[in-house]
């Protein structure tokens, strides 16, 4: 087991290196630059060559490739040409928010996911498995940011059950440990603002989820549906086991190994819908930090790190759901 | 009383949008407490059905059962579902032809065994594996302190059958039925199993139903035999009495079909004209009319009613084979 984390943690540098230099090229060979987007257009050549150099962009791309890497091993991921804190700290703020937003929506996804699932095969052909299919595909199909401002404008403008934006209330003045608000509130028993993190969570989850637990629905459905046609199922009914017992131990059991994939594959997946979640509802996270360093500054180290961090997260992600596997399916034996 | 009484069993597949079709038509039999019966046929006849209904394992949407199945007296197609939950695996038990796909992977074979004792004899987890490894023992599965936690794959596939038997047997069910619990296994195999099967059935008394479509099966094991074809019986005999006297043509098709050591060098092997597909509905005849060598032209005006024979069987037929050419 060991071997295997450690091979597998392996791979994952190979695969960040590669990356790496991917991303360089790549941003490096975008039409305008931080130069441009500092100085404007209307910057003398020499201003531009003065602060071009003064950045190190002058030197060929596998030089400044070279310095790049260097400086990543000591830990320094360079400063934000937007605000010129270090990369690492303008992350590190908001980094617990999209985290928090993340997991929401991944609770939210699974937590109705499965049981939707399972209930639609369960019913199949009835009422609420042929509301289930439809809702899915509806929630595959409809785009983030439209779903977004649709909820925002009937649940915060029409009916003021939310608050539009942000993730704290006016006035509360919370206290920041780990930056993930839910957490900070419960860890210092300020209940009052638990409640206000949490109502600021649940419409950008809701939003964030839709993709997620179409997804999860439609594979538990379809994995419960194999599974009650299998063998052991009937196996099981011919031993009178009770109902709980057949769903819980024989047909959940089984069919929840291939939805725990695909959990893992959404959870990776969840960083794009994070940036357009956190754009609608101003959630300053990593989303907006993305949108925010390209449109603004073309800010290259604040973007090679983000790039860089979204892969390492969907990598261990799955790592991690691969492991997972091991423990929950005996047949799978890692070697 | 018969421990096993079943009385014009049918099974009616009504799928949406398909023509419905008769998959068992009025079967009776009997099974008495201790005995062996079989239930014998090729593919389609209808003999997994019977199991199934008879065990209320059928889903509900899309199959129509009527008749009686009466065990001990009460019917079971008539009892609440959770009443027939409290007898499934006590009073019945049934194993499966597949054994690798009819054991949950996931799940430790011990556990397997154990869930039925304590569903069914209020066992705690530990009390019913200790038993569970008493269990795998009696079935001859070697080094069952290990067996018990171990996965279905990691265990061989006369083994695997071996806990499903300890399964169906767990709680002492007076009726056990097997549906073709050797084909999916090598035939040195199918031997060891049949004989497992019948060494339980003798020390336990436990009635058996044995479905299957291998004649040699039935002659090591059965004491009566129900030859079904088309979802009808077309033929019951005593076990010797059939194998020395068969008289429906489709019963003496299949015994002509099995290879024997003492015939004759080269030859040939006989087998059945055409398939099932070639059956005609009963109503119209006797299903097996066009498949039949001794075919008459009663058997395609309505179909043959089952009659009672002299030696004690019934029979399907207009134009039986006659006792003097039969299978030696």
């Amino acid at each position: 087991m060991l071997r295997v984390i450690v091979r597998r943690l392996l791979q994952l540098v190979v695969t960040l290196i590669a990356l790496s230099a991917l991303i360089f090229i790549w941003l490096r060979n975008l039409p305008g630059g931080p130069v441009d987007a500092l100085l404007g257009e209307r910057a003398t050549p020499e201003t531009r060559a003065l602060l071009t150099k003064a950045l190190g962009y002058d030197q060929p791309i596998h030089v400044q490739y070279g310095k790049f890497m260097q400086r990543i091993l000591t830990g320094d991921f360079g400063n934000s040409i937007r605000t010129g804190d270090p990369v690492i700290e303008v992350i590190g703020r908001a980094f617990p928010a999209t985290v928090e937003l993340a997991l929401a929506a991944m609770i939210v996804a699974v937590g109705l996911g499965i049981p939707l699932g399972y209930l639609a095969a369960r019913w199949r052909g009835r009422a609420l498995d042929h509301l289930t299919v439809v809702g899915t595909l509806l929630g595959i199909s409809i785009p983030i940011f439209f779903l977004g401002y649709l909820l925002k404008d009937v649940f915060t403008q029409n009916i003021h059950w939310f608050p539009p934006s942000g993730r704290v209330g006016i006035g509360l003045d919370n206290t920041n440990i780990t930056g993930f608000f839910v957490l900070d509130s419960l860890l210092t028993r300020e209940f009052d603002a638990t409640a206000d993190a949490l109502w600021h969570l649940i419409l950008p989850a809701v939003t964030l989820a839709t993709i997620p637990l179409a997804v999860i629905v439609r594979m538990t459905r379809a994995s419960v549906l194999d599974v009650l046609n299998e063998d052991y199922v009937r196996t099981a009914e011919a031993k009178g086991l009770r109902h709980r017992t057949i769903r819980g131990r024989h047909v959940l059991r089984n069919a929840l190994l291939p939805v725990v994939t695909t959990i893992g594959l959404q959870t990776g997946a969840l960083l794009s819908g994070a940036v357009l979640t956190e754009k609608v509802y101003n959630w300053g996270g990593l989303g907006t930090l993305i949108t925010d360093s390209i449109t603004g500054s073309r800010d290259y180290p604040v973007l090679q790190a983000l790039i860089l961090l979204a892969a390492l997260v969907f990598v261990v992600v799955n790592l991690l759901v691969d492991l997972s596997y091991a423990f929950i399916d005996p047949r799978v034996r890692v070697r | 009383m018969s421990l096993l009484d079943v009385r014009d069993l049918s099974v009616v597949f009504q799928r949406r949008g398909e023509r419905p079709f008769t998959a068992v038509d009025k079967v009776s039999f009997t099974v008495e407490p201790g005995q062996t019966v079989g239930l014998v046929g090729e593919s389609g006849c209808g003999k997994s059905v019977t199991s199934l209904a008879i065990m209320g394992l059928l889903p509900k949407r899309g199959n129509k059962v009527t008749g009686e199945v009466l065990f001990d007296g009460a019917d079971l197609l008539k009892l609440r579902r959770d009443d027939m939950r409290d007898r499934r695996g006590r009073d019945i038990g049934m194993i499966f032809q597949d054994p690798l796909s009819s054991l949950n992977p996931v799940i430790p074979i011990g556990v397997q065994v154990a869930e039925v004792l304590e569903r069914h004899q209020g066992r705690d987890r530990r009390q019913a594996l200790r038993e569970a490894r008493e269990l795998l023992d009696a079935v001859g599965i070697p080094d069952p302190d290990r067996r018990l936690k171990e996965y279905p794959h990691q265990i061989s596939g006369g083994m695997r059958q071996r806990a499903l038997i300890a399964i169906a047997l767990a709680c002492k069910p007076r009726l056990l039925i097997a549906d073709e619990p050797t084909t999916a296994l090598d035939v040195t195999i199918q031997a060891q199993i049949l004989t497992l099967l019948k060494q339980l059935v003798d020390d336990t008394g436990t009635a058996l139903i044995m479905i299957t479509h291998d004649l040699g099966v039935v002659a090591g094991l059965c004491d009566t035999v129900n030859v079904l074809y088309g979802g009808k019986v077309v033929e019951r005999a005593r076990r010797h009495e059939l194998f020395a006297h068969a008289r429906h043509p489709y019963t003496h098709g299949l015994l002509n079909s099995v290879p024997r050591l003492d015939s004759t060098r080269g030859e040939r092997l006989h087998a059945i004209r055409g398939s099932v597909a070639d059956n005609i509905p009963w109503v119209e005849g006797c299903a097996f009319a066009p498949r039949c060598d001794n075919v008459v032209d009663a058997c395609l005006e309505g179909a043959p009613t089952l009659e009672p024979t002299a030696t004690g069987g019934d029979l399907r037929c207009n134009n039986p084979v006659s006792e003097e050419v039969a299978v030696p």
